[in-house]
């Protein structure tokens, strides 16, 4: 016997010994044995060596040899191969590199191979100490909400409270800013958002799916009544019957149509963690099923995308701004910060809960001499935190304002004259076109005013102000752009003037910069953990930033999808029933990217025919979403399987459903808003960087189950669990990541299970990251912590300059000089919105409607579900027993129309109607209303689509279409309606169904005029 | 002794509610034998959050600000309800007010027995509730209640001195109580309350000169009441003057503005709530 043959059999005796120790040991264990009855052989190609292990009744017997008849074989080429990959601990790359080198392989039914993998892999963890036992009795584990970091306390299995961290003496040190003589630092725990607060509601919430059903009239032999969807009700039925009907159904597709016909769709969120997030765990799945995907719009970022890269580059960053050093230098050096369409204290930084108020708190101290404005039709509220003068422009508008800001700029010199000269181009045609001379019309105050209807005097005044103090611009709600009025119809004007703006103010001088103390806090950015971006498991190297970073240090199976169809998502609507689509692309390797045209369907795919719905949230997150009933009952979906947490939305149209549970019922690893990717170093928004351990803190409840085991369940039927798990349980994969990240350097296993966190100290202050703009202000090389834009994108040299053709803040941008683009030419130009005051619909529906990010849900995530949020009046408030969605509008505007506090109003357009609870208001000023998008109930009172919706789907009203023809561009955050007291009907004709019907007529008629062949 | 006391900062509260939320989520599904029955999940508000919004949008020119004031079982030290509960509330040495929730079983009158409206009937378990302090985390070693470990800004504060450190500081910074005239002696405390009860009148100077208008600033204006002088201030960059702290329905008010190569203006206002004048072209 060779020594690798001698180690080999060691190694395997060991095994056996191990399985068996474990099976004493724990009793989750011998549950888990105790789950399969067969004979597992592991042996050598060669037949050299080899052991079998015999699982049989909850035992195992184990012995050396060859088996006779084992059910399945787990084999290496030969000793050495096998005792070198068998050896802890575990090389992945070597175990990654034995599978693509096909010297590790198995052979036998896949379940039971796969479930062998991960039970030996289970044999190493079972039994780990996980969470703190606290003296009461209970538990203490932690775990990650899209709000913030938890402890969660479990007693008894169940939830007993979720609090934020006090950071303990021994975390993480803070940082501390010394501004004008005051020394600032940030309390020594983690914050909340509401909705993280809220998070024991929605686990416990009675609209859990606890089993997997079937739509009552969905035969998938027989009749699939696709007409039904939205309408039928549910069957319960069985795990295996519904993996079984997914999966022929899956074969079926592939069989009968071919490439491209099945579709996988997910909203732009998920429950937090990097293993179970949708860019991880389900691009896996999807890739190795291989599906048509849906290709997102760059939500949040919108008119940054498509305007602002024009400007100054930043593709890798959808455009928004670098924001390093940010929250110094505004303490140290701002005198007025301009808030513009921008409400940290609503959006909380997408993931930054309320970290960015205790430092917008600051600014209330007169030491640091920092004034405020706002600028928003809504009197937000980051307003009603900050005191500072209100402007308040009509919804889409203030891209009027923005210039008539610079033309008193221009008229009165009170701009940067010499950093104009040096650091930018193509100022002079911007400058005609302020001053009137290429279009006859001068932007002045005056002409806004007519648009805006914000005083003239007031701009001016703004303007003078701005023009002599150094100036924080804080575009969106991150303060670099990110949500706001990008996405209404001229999202993408603003974007590009806000650009202008600070071209014209010297950005990146001490002082003036884009911001609102969200990002830009001084942290140790050199620590490495993966952010959700980055693609976790998913082997994803094309749709995730995995190839920067992750994957060289946590390899893995790469995963690639066959399919090369992808729908425009906004367009998804009309791709399924009218059969085409077209979109342009969101990559953001460059600027010239976003030119690339694509159309659905591909040429030579199928057209899809069944969708894999992750969730439930587009009828209240896309526009005009009447289209996606409509969708859903077309018959061109022969079959919807939707996975979803909670029966809610389009979890209500599916044919199949599959119950997935929380984050607190399975485990993960994930840092606090830790993004990666286009959201790099998303950590900035912090005052602590947490990383957390996310323990099962419960049992699944039902029959509920993770995302990652029903993937691997329907992944088996289909031969491809040990391709999709590579063997691994979700624990294994969870460690893989720990190990792929800087933590093992500070923290063990063992102790980051039991403690469930760890704070990266805050960096040494000679060491923090240099402010933005910096380097381009004193014309240096870039040096602020980011590897983009890449290195083929500048001019130059290498890391001088911005991603522009000239390297230089670009008033005249050359690559869309390259584009015939008539709504976006080469300088931003005013042009108002198609639904807005000029608007032939404007005298039907004189009310513009504004739908920001809701204040205490996050998208649909915390609303309904009889959640905790549904106490707070300024959320939902229960009218008659029924918890309506709040329209807010101006209190004159109501008494006008007869409509008092919390009477129920019927908020309509030709889209649709939804019946809200009504708040007038002084918040609004005339001719404006609003009410938050994201609703997570779509309720409508009658047939969907020709009914009103009391859920409050707001994005039933909004328009649908591109902000530009040559755009993929969200436009919806603002729409035209009319609002007034609720008659109690509950028709509501919606001209999505209208069209539908007269079509159907028009064909009736046709056919019964015998004009139609027959086929 | 030491006590818990409430201090509640009225400016520098955002409705985020997560101290609704905190308390919430500490109660509604949770039994604490000795100190509550569990919340139920709709319909209470153990800590409610009242708003007021003042000022309107006036022509073009809005001027508002919105207070939020969250208020609970004000722990008062003569409390009506245990007064009327014969025995089933009891005042703790800590100062915390807890209901008993055996004793108090089916003691549905003792709803209206809290001036404040901050008790509340639990139908299901048949029994009074009101905030309590978290008093079950106290008893555990807790130096904070749900809603101040969760409170962003520091809005509210639960503070463990003694009584007569209290009332200096109550005294030193201006600290109020709600309605002081019921002599309950609430141990929950505000400040800037003036931010919810008081009132402000403002408004924005302009002119013209050469057909444009603009902002006027340094403006003097005053605002005389009977004649007498009541405050004085300056219009800022935008023309914007503000006289807050007014007692709402107190009357007619004169303002006086005087700015530079212009004629002295007087506007009359009339005080119910706060109002803005909105533009005042001198």
């Amino acid at each position: 016997m060779s020594f690798s043959t001698l180690k080999l059999s060691l190694i395997l005796c060991g095994l056996s010994l191990m399985l068996r120790y474990q099976r004493w040991r724990h009793e989750a264990f011998r549950q888990r044995l105790s789950e399969r009855n067969f004979t597992a052989q592991i042996m050598t190609r060669d037949e050299e060596i080899g052991r079998w292990f015999e699982f049989k009744n909850g035992n195992i017997r184990s012995g050396f040899g060859l088996h006779p008849a084992p059910d399945c074989k787990l084999m290496f080429k030969n000793a050495t191969i096998g005792a070198g990959l068998l050896m802890p601990p575990i090389d992945w790359l070597r175990q990654i590199n034995a599978q693509k080198d096909f010297v590790l392989s198995v052979d036998g039914p896949e379940d039971l191979t796969n479930w062998f993998a991960q039970t030996v892999m289970m044999s190493q963890s079972a039994g780990l100490k996980i969470g703190t036992r606290m003296e009461d009795g209970s538990m203490r584990y932690c775990n990650m909400t899209n709000g913030g970091p938890v402890f969660i306390y479990v007693k008894d299995g169940k939830v007993v409270r979720m609090t934020p961290i006090d950071l303990a003496e021994d975390d993480g040190a803070s940082w501390t800013i010394d501004a004008k003589g005051v020394k600032l630092t940030p309390p020594r725990k983690t914050t909340l958002a509401p909705h993280g607060q809220n998070a024991k509601s929605i686990i416990y919430s009675p609209d859990r799916l606890l089993y997997p059903m079937k739509r009552v009239d969905f035969d998938p032999n027989g009749a699939r009544n696709p007409q039904n969807r939205g309408k039928s009700g549910y069957v319960r039925i069985s795990w295996d019957e519904a993996i079984k009907i997914v999966t022929d159904e899956i074969k079926r597709q592939k069989r009968e149509h071919g490439p491209g016909a099945i579709a996988t769709s997910h909203g732009s969120h998920h429950t937090w963690g990097n293993v179970g997030y949708y860019l991880s765990a389900l691009f896996r799945f999807a890739n190795a099923i291989g599906m048509t995907r849906v290709h997102h719009n760059p939500d949040s970022w919108e008119g940054w995308y498509w305007g602002a890269v024009h400007h100054w580059g930043y593709t890798l960053r959808v455009g928004q701004s670098e924001t390093y050093g940010t929250v110094e230098d505004c303490l140290q050096n701002c005198d007025l910060i301009v808030s513009w369409a921008a409400d940290p204290e609503s959006t909380s930084g997408s993931y930054g809960a309320q970290e960015g108020t205790v430092r917008r708190q600051w600014l209330k101290d007169p030491k640091l001499a920092i004034k405020v404005v706002h600028i928003d039709p809504y009197f937000n509220a980051t307003a009603q935190f900050l005191p500072g003068k209100w402007f308040a422009p009509r919804p889409t508008t203030s891209v009027a304002m923005a210039m008539a800001i610079a033309y008193v700029w221009v008229k009165e010199g009170l701009y940067h004259k010499e950093y104009v000269a040096t650091h930018t181009v193509g100022f002079d045609k911007w400058k005609a076109y302020l001053l009137g001379e290429d279009d006859g019309v001068p932007k002045t105050p005056e002409w806004q005013e007519k648009e805006t209807g914000v005083p003239a005097r007031d701009v001016r005044a703004l303007a003078r102000d701005w023009g002599k103090k150094r100036v924080y611009l804080a575009p969106g709600g991150w303060g670099n752009g990110h949500g706001g009025a990008c996405r209404n119809q001229t999202g993408i004007q603003w974007a590009r003037v806000m650009v202008c703006l600070s071209a014209m103010q010297g950005l990146g001088k001490p002082g003036c910069n884009m911001g609102n103390l969200q990002w830009g806090c001084p942290l140790d950015f050199n620590f490495y953990f993966p952010g959700y971006s980055e693609g976790g498991m998913s082997g994803d190297l094309e749709n995730t930033a995995m190839p920067v970073e992750l994957y060289q240090r946590m390899p893995q199976l790469p995963t690639m999808n066959s399919n090369a169809q992808t729908i425009p998502r906004i367009w998804m609507p009309e791709a399924i029933t009218e059969g085409k689509a077209e979109g342009y692309r969101w990559i953001g390797k460059s600027i010239e990217h976003q030119f690339q045209k694509f159309g659905y369907p591909a040429p030579g795919s199928s057209p899809v025919h069944m969708l894999y719905k992750y969730g439930g949230s587009i009828l209240s997150t896309m526009n005009n979403t009447n289209r996606w009933v409509k969708m859903y009952q077309s018959s061109n979906l022969e079959f919807v399987v939707n996975q979803s947490i909670w029966f809610e939305g389009e979890a209500k149209f599916a044919d199949i459903i599959l119950p997935a549970c929380t984050n607190f019922e399975r485990t993960d690893i994930s840092e606090w808003a830790g993004l990666g990717g286009y959201g790099h170093h998303g950590q900035q928004q912090l005052n602590h960087r947490v990383i957390v351990f996310q323990a099962q803190a419960i049992e699944p409840l039902g029959e509920s189950k993770s995302d990652f085991w029903i993937f691997n369940e329907i992944c088996k039927p289909l031969g491809l669990a040990n391709y999709f798990s590579e063997g691994c349980n979700e624990l294994d994969w969870v460690k893989r990541i720990y190990l792929a990240s800087d933590l093992p350097k500070v923290i063990s296993w063992r102790t980051l299970l039991k403690r469930g966190y760890y704070v990266v100290p805050a960096e040494k202050e000679k060491l923090r990251a240099p402010v933005s703009f910096r380097w381009f202000w004193e014309n240096r090389k870039k040096d602020v912590p980011e590897a983009q834009p890449l290195p083929s994108d500048y001019t130059e040299e290498y890391l001088r300059g911005l991603q522009t053709q000239s390297g230089k803040l670009e008033f005249d941008c050359n690559s869309l000089k390259r584009v015939n683009d008539p709504e976006r030419p080469p300088i931003v130009k005013y042009q108002p919105a198609e639904d807005g005051i000029h608007s032939p619909d404007f005298a039907r529906h004189p009310l513009q409607m504004l739908t920001p990010h809701s204040k205490y849900s996050f998208h649909t995530q915390g609303d309904g579900k009889d959640s905790f949020l549904l106490n707070i009046e300024d959320h939902r408030v229960n009218v008659e027993g029924y918890y309506y969605w709040i329209m807010r509008l101006n209190a004159d505007d109501a008494a006008e129309r007869g409509i008092k506090k919390h009477d129920l109003v019927k908020v309509h357009n030709d889209r649709g109607a939804v019946i809200c609870a009504a708040l007038p208001t002084q918040r609004l000023p005339r001719g404006v209303c609003h009410g938050y998008e994201s609703s997570a109930v779509y309720d409508p009172m009658g047939e969907p689509g020709k009914s009103v919706d009391r859920g409050g789907c707001l994005n039933l009203l909004t328009p649908h279409k591109s902000q530009t023809k040559s755009t993929h561009a969200l436009a919806g955050a603002n729409a035209l309606v009319q609002v007034e007291l609720w008659d109690r009907r509950i028709e509501h004709m919606s001209e999505t169904f209208a069209a539908m019907e007269k079509d159907s007529e028009i064909k009736r008629s046709l056919k019964e005029a015998r004009l139609v062949p027959a086929k | 002794m030491k006590k818990w006391n409430m201090i509640v900062d009225v400016a520098e509260c955002t409705n985020c509610n997560l101290c609704t939320l905190a308390t919430m989520d500490e109660y509604v599904g949770n039994d604490w034998p000795g100190y509550s029955k569990p919340m139920q999940k709709h319909g209470h508000k153990w800590i409610n959050i009242l708003q007021k919004e003042r000022g309107q949008v006036t022509g073009q020119s809005p001027m508002i600000d919105i207070a939020y004031v969250p208020t609970m079982c004000n722990q008062c030290d003569d409390a009506p309800c245990i007064a009327k509960s014969g025995g089933a509330i009891k005042k703790r040495d800590d100062g915390i007010v807890l209901i008993d929730p055996v004793q108090a079983h089916g003691r549905k009158d003792l709803v209206d027995a809290c001036p404040y409206g901050h008790i509340w009937w639990n139908e299901e378990h048949r029994v009074p509730q009101a905030y309590n302090f978290d008093a079950h985390l106290i008893d555990q070693g807790w130096q904070q209640t749900r809603g101040h470990q969760s409170c962003p800004t520091g809005a509210m504060r639960a503070i463990y001195i003694e009584d007569e450190n209290m009332q200096r500081m109550a005294l030193d910074e201006g600290l109020e109580v709600m309605r002081p005239e019921l002599k309950t002696k609430p141990r929950v405390y505000y400040r800037n309350l003036w931010r919810y009860a008081k009132c402000f009148i403002g408004g924005s100077v302009s002119a013209e000169a050469n057909g444009i208008v603009d902002c006027v600033e340094g403006a003097t204006v005053r605002l005389l009441r009977n004649g007498l002088l009541v405050d004085e201030a300056t219009s800022d960059n935008y023309g914007d003057f503000k006289f807050d702290k007014l007692d709402e329905n107190s009357g007619a008010y004169v303002i006086e503005i005087e700015a530079a190569g212009r004629a002295k203006k007087t506007v009359e206002a009339k005080l119910g709530v706060s109002v803005n004048l909105g533009e005042i072209r001198l």
